[in-house]
């Protein structure tokens, strides 16, 4: 999933200050998960502007909307019975969903209440971790499932690095050496030998250094 | 601020602290009408979002009520409750709103007498921080939505 995480609610205030009347569109899909910008974060902090206003002795409209996916043209699409009544949106997806609002609604502003940090997992209950960097060119069949792209500060294809120290990275304690990661993973499935073969140079023309990237599918595109 | 009475609202576990206050009725022991009861099946329920709606509607305080450590009849209720309580005032804090406004407390079923004593001692401590900011343009906002 993407990840993402309230911004701090002090930028937020200086993004709506000057207005009084917000449409606060959260999103149902990853923000959701993430505990970011679901129905309930939209309620929550909603009701935190709302007081953060009243407090200046100001007032704050704020209609609540939770979208199926904010990224989606058809669900976007469900704004329009209440865009005219919004002076701005604020946006509670992902990025994505952030731009779907401002191509759809090019005379509206939106401003986001989020910071997109990455696509990861859930290690745990509220503990997520990035996962993958969207390289466009997958390496996950050579290193045992695990990717060092992704979780390798070095982004290392031949690793661990002379950093790597009792499993950790030499960032920090709390990162594991992801090539430490890797080579217990080959080693508990008997593929010892494939840590012996050399990664080749990585074409990085299919991550973002080919430019911003896209897909047509032509037995769907219309 | 003389006469200022502070509405409080107690989510309350059914399985401790509403019950305690039950127990303090029956035991005579008074406590402060300020304090408002909501009952809730178990304080892991009580959520960051029910806590924010109180005070953005006007109350002066909010506690929520649960078991003791270890005793939460759905194991651990009241430690999420807790963890939430803490973020609604690291949000306060963020707004600049009191977060002393914000209380967890723990009982058992048979703590009447705390119960009493813990609603005297918050309603106190309200009373002494003053309205919360919000009352007065919330409740002129409430009167306009109902006409």
């Amino acid at each position: 999933m993407i990840v993402a995480e309230q911004k701090p609610i002090e930028e937020i205030m200086e993004y709506i200050s000057p207005y009084n009347r917000i449409l606060l569109v959260g999103c149902n899909e990853c923000v959701t998960v993430c505990a970011a910008g679901g129905r309930k974060e939209v309620g929550i902090l909603s009701s935190a502007l709302q007081m953060a206003f009243m407090k200046e002795g100001k007032t704050l409209e704020v209609k609540e909307i939770t979208l199926e996916r904010q990224c989606d043209p058809e669900y976007v699409e469900e704004l329009v019975t209440h865009i005219d009544q919004a002076e701005v949106v604020l946006s509670m997806a992902c990025g994505c969903g952030v731009q779907e609002i401002a191509r759809r609604f090019s005379a509206k502003l939106v401003f986001p209440a989020l910071n997109t940090k990455f696509m990861g997992a859930s290690e745990r209950q509220g503990v997520w971790a990035e996962r993958c960097q969207g390289c466009g060119d997958c390496i996950l069949g050579l290193t045992g499932g695990i990717c060092p792209v992704a979780r390798c500060s070095k982004r290392l294809l031949n690793g661990p690095c002379g950093g790597s120290t009792g499993g950790n990275c030499e960032i920090s304690k709390d990162v594991d050496c992801v090539w430490n990661i890797i080579w217990e993973r080959l080693k508990s499935l008997g593929m010892e030998d494939r840590y012996e073969e050399v990664m080749t140079a990585k074409d990085w023309r299919p991550s973002w250094h080919g430019g911003p990237r896209k897909i047509i599918r032509e037995d769907l595109a219309e | 601020m003389g006469n200022f009475e502070p509405v409080i609202v107690a989510f309350c576990c059914n399985y401790c602290a509403y019950t305690a206050a039950d127990m303090a009725g029956s035991m005579r022991h008074c406590y402060p009408p300020n304090v408002k009861i909501v009952k809730v099946p178990c304080t892991g329920k009580v959520d960051v979002k029910h806590i924010m709606l109180a005070l953005r509607k006007g109350a002066d305080g909010v506690y929520v009520a649960g078991c003791l450590e270890g005793d939460c009849h759905f194991k651990n209720g009241n430690n999420k409750a807790a963890l939430r309580v803490a973020r609604v005032k690291k949000i306060l804090d963020e707004i600049g709103i009191e977060k002393e406004r914000v209380e967890m407390v723990t009982m058992s079923a048979g703590m009447g007498k705390d119960f009493a004593r813990i609603a005297v001692e918050i309603t106190e401590k309200i009373r002494k921080l003053g309205p919360n900011p919000v009352k007065n343009i919330s409740a002129g906002q409430s009167k306009l939505a109902t006409g």
